[in-house]
């Protein structure tokens, strides 16, 4: 009876408890739709951003990766080059005499006139009667390529006299011209080639003789301003590689040393959280910051170079350490104490115990988190600036003490030029290769980790 | 492990040693400074290492004409450079600064000459400046009726009728450029005087700008073209040669009725232009290989004479006898004091 009483007021009561569930269920899957649908929508959102900023990129810096060339029949006149024979070396003469010699016969032949020369291979290419003056002709091709005639006479005397194809880069405002990143419609007055050499760069381009090639030299040519058109990145790319492996000599034996001390040696003292609160500090430090105190104690105090791989590499150290003493010690504590416990159990010391066992495992963390510190200092533009790795550098640095530049500062210095039309599609070029290199350094840390992983 | 350990210390070792054994001599010369100088130097630079095979190519960095010097006036010694380059004379302070850290043999060489223009977007209205337009626009304070009023205008056409119907904006180059100290001298302050002060007003009325319409650009004049293209009414300062090679965007204006060109500025025609500088540190020469040389191409007439590569690039030739005394003042080894400026 009780029951029976009570059954029908017990499911009223559920009914109601029901109701309320379900009312309530309604709203957490509402709340979790919502939440879903905000996710989604994040990803999406940061997708696109991604996708929108390497569509423009690539879409902006690809037509610079070809370039205008103009295949010429160039004669090295001999009453143009009016030089004296290239030294031979005498009997018995010294290292020293015959490279004066050689230099100061280097130098007359580059005193000839040159752009004499390339004028007529221009002549020579242009059609039959067309009439263009010495200024018009000269524009047509990228003013450095004399310098390339010359060497290859000097590598080669023989030449004197003699017809030799030879492919030139066209100029920057030639290239600007056929590719029309220069709005063709404009008047004479705002052209920046006369009407002659536009004219002929056209018939050019219909005949063949100029011609769109992969320009392999933005990797292979360092900087240059008065041959824009043949500005590369070489220079850049082996200042960037130089501080590169100074990062990684200096920063992954000090960071991971100190990590492994830290963690595993150090006494828990008041003194060891203050090197931990710095520690953490430090990697919260603007990379300006480290840029100044470069050019404070490196260059000022210690008297290194300017603009050199070898101060942007220990300034790039500095700000790498953090970032590899942190992740080292998080991969650390990660591994389980029975580990350290079963060596220390067999009799291991705690040195043999840390190199033999623990350090082995973590080696995928600490790989990983050494490629993304460099990848992060590759990028690096604000100290390289202030360390003037800004500088324009026309030539590869031998050494990390030569002065160089480095990509990113290679991609400000670009994006400063005069020549907009140009360089505008060569900035977002080299952008695309220090992208390129960033994708690639990640890949090989998320390679190298699912490796190692699966082997330990 | 142990290994790759004991390898990391040689490495550390050796690259500590490395750095210990560099401060061996410099070969290479380095030039610091003026962004407007920055492509002439770069440009003789490059075709410098090209036509002495026996030196390298000097390496050039920016900075602003301020910040050359100053990295000039460090002292001697391979840690510093060895060229400032200057769009404007070397101040007095600055030779003072650079005597009491050592540097005493400052020698002066001036390459050219570069303008300074005022230009819009090429779809915008025409501009006939004259220096007091631009004074007016800018100013914070400006006479009207014989006594000093806050700055009035809105558009330009308010200021004089043949300008365009557009609101005033204002790109100018930043205090860390010696294009500003010209614009200052020959654009605002002959403005200044033109509009008529009152009596008694401070002369520091001429340099003080409303900062509302007048963006100072800092870095170089990609950034103030970048400013013209999110706001197209803004009018820009650029050097000459940077319109030169932007003429298909950039639309120049006059000044006192002159355009802006190689004859008129080479002729003084054109009101606002000034003298390019380099300034050498004489401590370095024969200690850095090169650096005589260096100035004698530069100053040659295949880069900064008329039809040299450098007139190509845009620099305004100085008259050949003017170069010569340069080149006979350098070669003499006369340097430049304090009271000289």
């Amino acid at each position: 009876m009780t029951i029976s009483s009570s059954g029908p007021s017990t499911s009223a009561a559920d009914e109601a408890k029901r109701a309320r569930i379900r009312a309530s269920l309604a709203r957490r899957h509402l709340t979790e739709r919502i939440f879903k649908g905000l996710g989604v929508a994040a990803v999406v959102t940061a997708l696109a951003l991604v996708g929108t900023l390497f569509w423009m990129v690539i879409s902006k810096g690809y037509p610079a990766f070809t370039q205008a060339n103009v295949a010429l029949e160039v004669y090295f006149d001999p009453e143009i080059i009016d030089v004296d024979a290239a030294p031979v070396r005498a009997a018995g003469q010294s290292d020293a005499d015959f490279r004066a010699q050689n230099l100061a016969w280097q130098r007359q032949v580059t005193l000839a006139n040159w752009n004499a020369i390339v004028e007529q291979a221009v002549r020579d290419a242009a059609p039959a009667g067309f009439e263009i003056d010495a200024r018009s002709a000269l524009a047509l091709v990228e003013t450095g390529e004399r310098h390339r005639l010359r060497d290859l006479f000097v590598a080669n005397p023989a030449l004197l006299g003699q017809r030799v194809p030879v492919e030139m880069l066209a100029s920057a405002n030639t290239d600007n011209w056929l590719k029309g990143t220069i709005n063709r419609d404009l008047e004479d007055s705002r052209q920046q080639l006369s009407a002659q050499t536009r004219a002929l760069a056209d018939q050019l381009l219909e005949n063949g003789t100029i011609s769109f090639k992969f320009a392999w030299h933005i990797f292979t040519n360092v900087d240059s301003r008065s041959a824009p058109a043949s500005a590369g990145l070489a220079g850049a790319f082996v200042g960037s590689l130089y501080m590169m492996l100074i990062v990684i000599l200096l920063a992954v034996p000090i960071g991971v040393a100190s990590a492994i001390y830290l963690e595993e040696f150090a006494p828990k003292n008041r003194w060891t959280d203050l090197i931990e609160v710095n520690i953490n500090n430090l990697a919260a430090v603007p990379s300006i910051v480290f840029g100044l105190l470069g050019a404070a104690a490196f260059i000022q105090y210690f008297g290194l170079p300017r603009s050199a791989p070898i101060v942007g590499g220990l300034v790039l150290t500095l700000m790498t350490l953090p970032t590899i003493i942190i992740a080292t010690r998080s991969s650390l504590r990660a591994v389980p104490p029975s580990l350290r416990q079963a060596a220390l159990g067999l009799g291991a010391s705690k040195t043999q115990m840390v190199f033999h066992h623990v350090l082995p495992v973590t080696l995928p963390g600490i790989l990983t988190a050494t490629i993304i510190g460099v990848a992060q200092a590759l990028g690096e533009t604000a100290p390289l600036l202030i360390i003037g790795m800004n500088a324009f550098v026309a030539s590869i640095p031998a050494t990390p003490f030569d002065q160089a530049s480095a990509l990113p500062a290679q991609i400000y210095l670009w994006q400063g030029n005069e020549n907009r039309n140009f360089f505008e599609a060569r900035t977002s070029a080299a952008i695309m290769v220090l992208l390129a290199l960033m994708l690639a350094l990640n890949a090989i840390a998320v390679l190298l980790r699912r490796r190692l992983e699966r082997r330990g | 492990m142990k290994y790759a350990l004991h390898a990391s210390a040689i490495a550390l070792t050796i690259a500590l040693a490395a750095t210990g054994a560099q401060a061996q001599s410099r070969d290479t010369i380095q030039i610091a400074g003026s962004s407007t100088v920055l492509p002439f130097a770069s440009i003789v630079a490059e075709e410098f290492g090209a036509a002495f095979p026996e030196y390298n190519t000097p390496v050039v960095g920016s900075g602003g004409s301020g910040g050359g010097l100053r990295q000039f006036c460090e002292g001697v010694g391979e840690g510093t450079i060895d060229i400032a380059n200057s769009s404007r004379r070397i101040r007095a302070g600055e030779v003072e600064a650079c005597n009491a850290a050592g540097v005493n043999d400052i020698r002066e060489i001036q390459i050219g000459y570069d303008g300074i223009v005022f230009a819009v977007g090429i779809d915008q209205g025409d501009f006939a400046l004259e220096p007091e337009h631009v004074f007016r626009a800018i100013a914070a304070e400006v006479p009207v009726d014989g006594a000093m009023v806050a700055n009035p205008y809105t558009n330009w056409n308010e200021i004089d009728p043949s300008l365009p119907d557009q609101p005033i904006a204002l790109a100018i180059p930043a205090s860390n450029h010696g294009t500003r100290e010209v614009f200052e001298e020959r654009v605002t302050h002959a403005g200044c005087e033109a509009a008529g002060l009152p009596e008694g007003t401070d002369e520091a009325a001429c340099s003080t700008f409303r900062q509302d319409v007048v963006v100072e650009i800092a870095g170089d004049y990609t950034e103030t073209l970048a400013r013209l293209q999110s706001n197209p009414a803004t009018v820009g300062v650029f050097g000459l040669s940077f319109y030169d090679q932007n003429r298909d965007t950039l639309k120049v204006a006059t000044v006192s009725g002159v355009e802006p060109s190689l004859e008129t500025i080479a002729s003084g025609e054109y009101p606002v232009s000034r003298p390019l500088y380099f300034y050498v540190k004489g401590e370095h020469i024969g200690v850095i290989p090169g650096l005589e040389d260096y100035v004698a191409f530069f100053l040659s007439d295949q880069m900064a004479g008329m039809g040299g590569a450098l007139e190509a690039a845009g620099m305004i030739p100085a008259p050949a006898e003017e170069t010569a005394a340069v080149l006979a003042a350098f070669e003499g080894g006369e340097a430049i004091t304090a009271d000289q400026l």
